[in-house]
């Protein structure tokens, strides 16, 4: 060790639990598989706590399998190699060619047996790229229904947003009616309703986490947030996911009580707007060597995780949940759930404009205490990269350092790791941050 | 105070030697695929062109893409803030450097003190920088500094559309077949890298003085067209191909 440490460390002591909630939400993924659960098909942010209604259910979220898949090279190559040969292109989105090459194998990256067979594919539509069009492309190989959610009329500021409710709310209901039909199951609007309690309590739980690593020095890095991740974005619904998290945010509230760190040398805060090129999570560790700590990125703030932000008092605060917001009613039956889920999506800040993310993000680099951003400009995202340049320039309007740089977060061939680290290198010599001596 | 600095470029390694601010000796030689030897064999030729012995020099510092091949030196240091330390000291009023290197160009926008305040480079792409140019001397049966002096007696615009100097090249030869004069392929093919590296320049903030640098900044038929595309004059230091290595050698003095 060198002299240049300046906090004290030490591993989380949940840490062992959070690997084994994390390793089961893995084993269920394989073992419900073979044990018959109900094998659902759909985007991350799906409300899929409602699918607790029809029994017991894995839920396979494309974009995680995707990323899971990216962080492995050998395995990633040749799925995505089997999804060109379909004849498919290279700038489509990184997660899906992961997924669809893995399908067009049948290797399932957890087992390395057979890609899992879905009863049923069901979502919101989450990307504006097309994730219900990967979806369809599922559907129609392996043969199995599929419904979606068009949620994208919330967003509209035009008529009268009690019509686009009904409208969407009354998908909802539809599709509990079709996955009633195509499972042959009842549905029990009980088990959903507290399925998707836990849920909104966990996302909430996991913004307000990500919100607390505001203080210095950070409690956590993004590399342990990323590894702690799954049980949030994986296991939302559930009441073992709300003790870890609360377990997790209590014990990181004690760090920051008595300045124990994550990064040791944490001298500079990075921050990110998007996930990371998964296949190339050693940039973290390398920039440590700069005493460089990365807080967190917006995107896992919002997906898997909500907070509120007060624009007008740029401040960001943890979010409650539906149910003890002023003005929403009591989810009592399957109506109020649905139409509860469908107000929820429209004003989660997943959704919001533009201009208002910009402004969001320079709330969120405020109360993160950050130095500098990180953007990637990402090959394998286009809803992702759109906008990139205009948000560096507004971010730097606001007088915050951007460092950027070109990858893809799902396909390893697409990243000039040497490139990416002299860049990042120049730009913190710019800003008079140099490699730690020793390190 | 003797301080030495290395630009270890993707093709040439620069060397430049110096005594309190005053440059004693450059050498530069090729880079080949030995870089520790050729960084080696790069210092003592400066060395000796400087009358000094090894031991007279207290810091080296390198600096270039193949900076971490150079085990000896004291630190290493990147393109983009040695060049920024080197610009400014040899031309104070300069606020935006362009480099173009033989693989790679980058816009560097600075303050008077040489600190970077933002850059832009190319990735993966060698159609905006030197190798792009030789490739295409051969491709039109021209030694470059042949190229440079036709390029400059043009008289017609001809079009290449390639921003990647494989189409460009058959481009190149498209307009060959064409009987477009040897002339204004030449203007052509610097109107090219002039347009793809002034766009990637203007993703930082563009401001007076403007230096270019790098072993390219020799090349007038660039300059030239650099100057119509990014809209200002541009001014070129005395051997641009030092200037990342005077960077350094300032920097390991400091």
């Amino acid at each position: 060790m060198t002299t240049h440490v300046k906090y004290k460390t030490k591993p989380l002591d949940c840490w062992q639990w959070g690997k084994e909630l994390r390793l089961e939400a893995y084993q269920d993924l394989v073992a419900g598989y073979e044990q018959g659960k109900l094998m659902v098909l759909g985007c991350a942010a799906s409300p899929y706590g409602m699918l607790a209604g029809l029994g017991d259910f894995v839920f396979l979220a494309g974009e995680p399998y995707g990323a899971s898949i990216a962080a492995d090279p050998p395995f990633s190559i040749p799925c995505m190699e089997a999804y060109e040969a379909k004849g498919y292109s290279r700038d489509m989105c990184g997660y899906m060619r992961n997924f669809l090459g893995s399908m067009y194998l049948d290797k399932y990256y957890f087992t390395g047996g057979p890609f899992p067979k879905f009863d049923f594919a069901w979502s919101v539509r989450h990307c504006p790229a097309g994730h219900p069009k990967w979806h369809q492309i599922v559907s129609e190989y392996q043969g199995i229904p599929m419904n979606y959610i068009d949620d994208e009329t919330m967003l509209s500021a035009d008529g009268d947003p009690q019509h686009r409710l009904d409208y969407v709310a009354g998908q909802y209901l539809d599709s509990i009616e079709w996955m009633e039909k195509v499972t042959g199951r009842t549905f029990d609007d009980e088990k959903a309703i507290e399925a998707m309690r836990n849920y909104f309590r966990n996302e909430a739980l996991w913004g307000e986490i990500c919100l607390i690593n505001g203080a210095v020095p950070a409690p956590l890095d993004i590399k342990s947030m990323f590894a702690l991740m799954p049980i949030s974005m994986l296991r939302r619904h559930e009441k073992v996911a709300t003790q870890f998290l609360e377990t997790l945010r209590d014990e990181m509230k004690d760090r920051i009580a008595n300045q124990i760190a994550a990064v040791p040398t944490e001298r500079y805060r990075m921050t990110m707007l998007t996930p990371p090129p998964w296949s190339f999570l050693k940039i973290f560790r390398y920039l440590e060597n700069f005493g460089v700590v990365f807080i967190g990125t917006y995107v896992y703030l919002i997906n898997s995780g909500e907070v509120k932000f007060l624009l007008d008092e740029g401040k960001a605060v943890p979010a409650t949940v539906p149910e003890k917001r002023p003005g929403w009613p009591q989810i009592k039956n399957r109506e109020d759930l649905c139409r509860t889920v469908a107000r929820w999506r429209a004003e989660h800040p997943f959704q919001s404009h533009l201009d208002t993310r910009k402004k969001e993000y320079v709330i969120l680099f405020r109360h993160w205490k950050g130095d500098a951003y990180l953007l990637l400009l990402n090959r394998g995202c286009v809803p992702m990269t759109t906008n990139m340049y205009d948000f560096q320039r507004d971010l730097q309007g606001h007088g915050i350092p951007v460092a950027m740089f070109e990858g893809n977060f799902a396909d390893c061939r697409d990243i000039d790791e040497t490139g990416v680290l002299d860049r990042l290198e120049a730009f913190l010599e710019g800003q008079g941050i140099h490699k730690l001596p020793g390190l | 105070m003797i301080t030495a600095g290395i630009d270890m470029g993707a093709q040439v390694v620069k060397v430049v030697v110096l005594n309190d601010g005053q440059v004693l000796a450059r050498s530069m030689v090729s880079t080949g695929f030995e870089p520790l030897e050729a960084a080696q064999k790069a210092l003592d030729e400066a060395i000796k062109n400087a009358g000094i012995s090894r031991d007279d020099i207290k810091s080296i510092v390198a600096t270039g893409a193949g900076r971490k091949a150079v085990t000896f030196a004291d630190k290493a240091l990147t393109e983009v803030t040695a060049n920024a330390k080197g610009t400014t000291y040899l031309l104070p009023s300069v606020r935006t450097i362009v480099d173009i290197g033989a693989e790679e160009a980058r816009g560097i926008s600075c303050d008077a003190e040489g600190k970077v305040l933002d850059f832009a480079k190319n990735d993966k792409c060698a159609a905006g920088a030197g190798a792009f140019v030789e490739s295409m001397a051969r491709a039109l049966e021209l030694k470059v500094p042949e190229m440079i002096e036709l390029s400059l007696k043009s008289t017609k615009e001809a079009p290449i559309n390639a921003t990647c100097a494989v189409f460009a090249e058959s481009e190149v030869v498209s307009l060959i077949h064409a009987k477009v004069e040897k002339a204004d392929i030449a203007h052509a093919i610097h109107d090219a890298i002039a347009s793809r590296v002034s766009s990637m320049v203007r993703r930082i903030p563009v401001e007076k003085d403007v230096a270019l640098i790098g072993g390219v900044a020799n090349n007038a038929a660039i300059v030239d067209v650099m100057k119509k595309h990014l809209e200002v004059d541009i001014v070129v230091p005395e051997n641009p191909q030092f200037v990342s290595a005077l960077g350094a050698a300032l920097s390991a003095a400091s």
